[in-house]
């Protein structure tokens, strides 16, 4: 199976949204595809306990004259297409150009316990909750970097857990700097007021973080270096994020150039969003974190762009400009404190696929080596979740992108539909 | 309310809302998803879709994300933890 | 300027598993040795092979040669590192011709003193339920198995250093009278073992080798899916062939469950990158054989060159017309496999002693008549 469209769409998020509509205006036959079986990415992820916020619902909503393509997971390039995985089987996508909204995942590194289940990320609580895990009555300590704490804890309170504190890294000088900045983004002010409100009475406190995660089969309690001494804290769930990392293996699997200027590369763009290769686009957090509204307008300006608008395209610099401001911000007030690269200690697993403990990696240098002697970053996440938190923890940088990008049947990468049960049962 | 979907997670039944994951319905019998390569049990980390922790077996197929793959009636689902 | 060159009994370039197991065998002779390699211990076709030890029995040298080392990997069968896992080998016949050719080479291993038996396709089922129904039978090879070559490499390195030899993190830029020339200008002064592989013809352009490509897929952990190194009896067409392009049936258990799919073999293709037709031809050759493999889920793809010489049996001793110079490399898919007796065979010669095997279908000079 085979398909063409002019404008194809990788990652229904907020970017991914808007540049599919965008190009849909024009008339462009297009394509939103994503991985998950609903569209709104991770920040409008599908609740199945509340509606969503009214604008997410309209984005989402407002698929008008786009071919939703749920649940596709792009695992490789060929010569302008994507080889595609879907539930049924493989398809071949291709397109006259592409625009990559694949969006962001969380940074998570390592530390003592962290492999225990019910340690999660702080946005993959989030997500989890929204998927209907059972969080109501549990206690919950949230942890980590960034503003995505108090949305996580909003989402928890929402559902029903009990958030014991959120426990922000950064000092309490520098979140409270950041906090008066909003005021030069007003609707993200009032957002934030909100937020404060509802979580009224959730001890938020700075300078603080997660040492080490104890528990038996699942975490009990955590150890948490505060600015006053070192508090242990009981509760049946650890959310623990350090804030957000693009994805960019597609992009660089399609040969785009990425911009290593920070420690976690970002699919590199000119003012437009075009990439290093022609008729290829990236839009949102995929080229440096920023957030929604970033998000929302580059995803627009790219569905221009794509669609061969580019004077409208143009009129959205302003605005973009201004948004992508506040990524900067937010990468200066939430720096990471050095110390957090010292919490794993010589025994902690850092390769949670192939557990490879963090003291097998001493004298290495660099990825492929240390895969090679160690297994490191050989598993099923490819390095996503070591080979990020290596790059942070100042080890080595990740090695590059192969097909498939994720995981995929052997039946996808061999262009064909899996084995009905049936038919195995024919074959074994 | 909204309609409800029935599965089996090693063999008890679980019910969970519509659209729910197959994470969701683990969650209700155990949190030991899988076993790790040193035996050591894993649950969800990510809840995305990235890091492959909470891998099960769904309808004998092995190895599927659960938390990205929705729930449906009658589906079988099993642990390996 | 001249700086006094650092003096060695032999200086062998290139740590893959010929090169490291050259540098092993030295040193365990007392031998003073350097070893060159600037990328990672094992990084280049070592770490993209399957690490098969395998018997091939269509070329009598080559048989030789890898019984000599088959033997010689035995020692290794207790090393954690070297994941050595005594899986067997099964030829698999997809007709009554194909088995009837098996009992051939079940003839010729024998007199090799490699124990190889028919099956009947009955024993093969009852050993191998994923096979497609339909087969023949076959041909099994039960005490060959299957090893983690990079570390292997990592581990004749670290013995070697063990002794004293030095390791240069550098490359080699050329060679010299009585020595080499690395990249940062160092000389090392003494016996040089050219053991580059495909990056042969660098240093040693008189020697034609060419770079045959390879693709593998390494899917998760799915253990007891298949119990044995599996091919089609017909691998050695396409092994040995001379076609621009070719894919067999090869497909292995990893101990740790994981399943690696092989194989494909291109001549002219000179990038390393992924080809998506090339996955496509050998996946489909390998679900022809087991249907369920469509269903399982691949992790990773790469691919690498096999130094491959234009009659397909390696360099081994000598370089022509050099003095103190010797080449060690050409081995195609099974330098794993005869890297151990490839490696005693160099240093017998080098120390002028008579090898255990015939040297001479190996000689490099065969090249110059």
């Amino acid at each position: 199976m085979r398909d063409h469209y002019d404008v194809l769409v990788i990652g229904a998020g907020p970017a991914g949204l808007a540049a599919a509509q965008t190009a849909a205006s024009h008339g462009a036959r297009v394509g939103l595809l994503d991985a998950q079986p609903r569209p709104g990415g991770q920040v409008w992820r599908h609740d199945v306990q509340h509606p969503l916020p009214r604008d997410a619902r309209n984005a989402v909503d407002d698929l008008h004259g786009v071919d939703w393509l749920a649940r596709h997971s792009v695992v490789a390039t060929e010569s302008s297409s994507l080889r595609v995985e879907t539930p049924q089987g493989s398809r071949l996508l291709s397109y006259g150009a592409l625009v990559i909204a694949t969006g962001a995942r969380e940074l998570l590194l390592p530390f003592p316990g962290w492999t225990l289940p019910g340690v999660t990320g702080a946005g993959g609580l989030q997500a989890l909750a929204k998927q209907g895990w059972p969080v109501a009555g549990r206690r919950v300590v949230i942890a980590g970097s960034g503003p995505l704490l108090l949305a996580a804890a909003d989402t928890l309170r929402k559902h029903g857990a009990q958030v014991v504190g959120i426990y922000e890294q950064a000092n309490a000088g520098n979140v409270r700097s950041f906090a008066a900045q909003l005021r030069h983004w007003p609707a993200r002010a009032w957002q934030a007021a909100g937020l404060r409100l509802r979580l009224a009475g959730i001890p938020y406190r700075f300078g603080s973080f997660v040492r080490k995660a104890h528990g038996d089969d699942c975490v009990q309690r955590v150890d948490i270096d505060t600015p006053h001494g070192v508090q242990t804290v009981a509760c049946d769930l650890l959310a623990v994020g350090y804030g957000l990392v693009p994805n960019t293996e597609l992009a660089a699997l399609l040969g785009c150039a990425l911009d290593h200027s920070d420690i976690h590369p970002r699919v590199q763009v000119d003012a437009l969003l075009r990439t290093s290769v022609a008729n290829v686009y990236a839009a949102g957090e995929s080229c440096g974190i920023a957030g929604l509204a970033v998000a929302r307008i580059e995803g627009a300006l790219a569905g221009h762009r794509a669609a061969g608008h580019v004077d409208a395209a143009r009129a959205l610099l302003a605005p973009r400009d201004r948004e992508r401001r506040f990524g900067a911000l937010l990468a200066r007030h939430f720096a990471l404190d050095s110390r957090l690269h010292k919490l794993a200690d010589d025994l902690t697993l850092v390769c949670r696929c192939e557990d490879v403990r963090m003291g097998e990696l001493t004298g290495f240098t660099d990825a492929r080596a240390a895969k090679l002697a160690t297994r490191c970053g050989m598993g099923a996440c490819q390095g996503r979740i070591c080979g990020t938190a290596l790059a942070e923890l100042g080890r080595f940088p990740r090695s590059g992108s192969r097909p498939p990008i994720f995981p995929a049947r052997l039946a996808t990468l061999a262009g064909l539909s899996p084995l009905s049960s049936d038919d195995a049962q024919r074959g074994s | 309310m909204s309609a409800r979907i029935r599965l089996t997670v090693n063999g008890h039944p679980v019910e969970v809302p519509a659209g729910a994951s197959v994470a969701v319905a683990v969650a209700h019998v155990t949190l030991r998803f899988r076993r790790s390569v040193s035996d050591t049990p894993r649950a969800p980390l990510c809840g995305m879709g990235v890091c492959f922790e909470c891998r099960v077996q769904v309808d004998g197929v092995a190895h599927v994300r659960a938390c990205m793959t929705p729930a449906s009636e009658g589906m079988q689902v099993v642990t390996d933890a | 300027m001249t700086v006094a060159a650092a003096t060695f009994d032999l200086i062998v370039i290139g740590a893959g598993i010929v090169g490291a197991a050259c540098a092993d065998a030295a040193s365990a002779e007392g031998m003073r040795v350097a070893m060159i390699e600037p990328g990672p211990i094992g990084g280049g076709a070592t770490a993209a092979a399957m690490g098969h030890l395998v018997a091939m029995d269509d070329d009598p040298a080559e048989l030789a040669l890898a019984r000599y080392s088959l033997r010689l990997w035995e020692s290794f069968a207790d090393l954690k590192e070297a994941e050595f896992s005594r899986c067997g080998t099964l030829w698999v016949a997809r007709n009554d011709h194909e088995l009837a050719a098996a009992s051939q080479r079940i003839a010729r291993l024998a007199a090799a003193g490699i124990d190889a038996r028919p099956l009947d396709a009955a024993a093969l089922y009852e050993r191998e339920p994923a096979l497609v129904p339909g087969l023949a039978g076959g041909m099994l090879v039960p005490r060959e198995a299957v090893v983690y070559p990079p570390r292997v490499a990592q581990n004749l390195v670290q013995r070697a250093q063990s002794r004293g030899a030095r390791l240069y993190a550098r490359r080699a830029q050329a060679l010299q009278r009585h020595g080499v020339r690395l990249d940062d200008d160092t000389l090392l002064s003494g016996p040089v073992l050219v053991a580059t592989g495909c990056a042969l013809p660098a240093l040693l352009p008189a020697l034609p080798m060419r770079a045959r490509k390879g693709h593998l897929v390494i899917t998760d952990r799915y253990p007891g899916f298949i119990r044995h190194q599996l091919l089609e009896l017909g691998y050695a067409d396409s092994a040995h062939g001379d076609a621009d392009s070719s894919v067999a049936f090869n497909v292995q258990p990893r101990p740790t469950g994981q399943i690696l799919i092989g194989s494909s073999r291109e001549f002219s293709a000179n990038d390393a990158d992924v080809s998506p037709a090339m996955v496509q031809r050998m996946l489909e050759r390998s679900f022809a054989f087991v249907p369920g493999l469509r269903n399982l889920q691949a992790l990773r793809v790469w691919t690498g060159f096999r130094p491959t010489t234009p009659d397909g049996r390696p360099y081994l001793g000598a370089v022509p017309g050099a003095l103190d110079q010797w080449v060690a490399a050409g081995h195609e898919g099974l330098g794993v496999t005869t890297a151990l007796g490839s490696a005693k065979l160099m240093v017998d010669l080098i120390q002028g002693r008579e090898p255990a095997i015939d040297p001479a279908p190996y000689a490099p000079s065969r090249m110059a008549a």
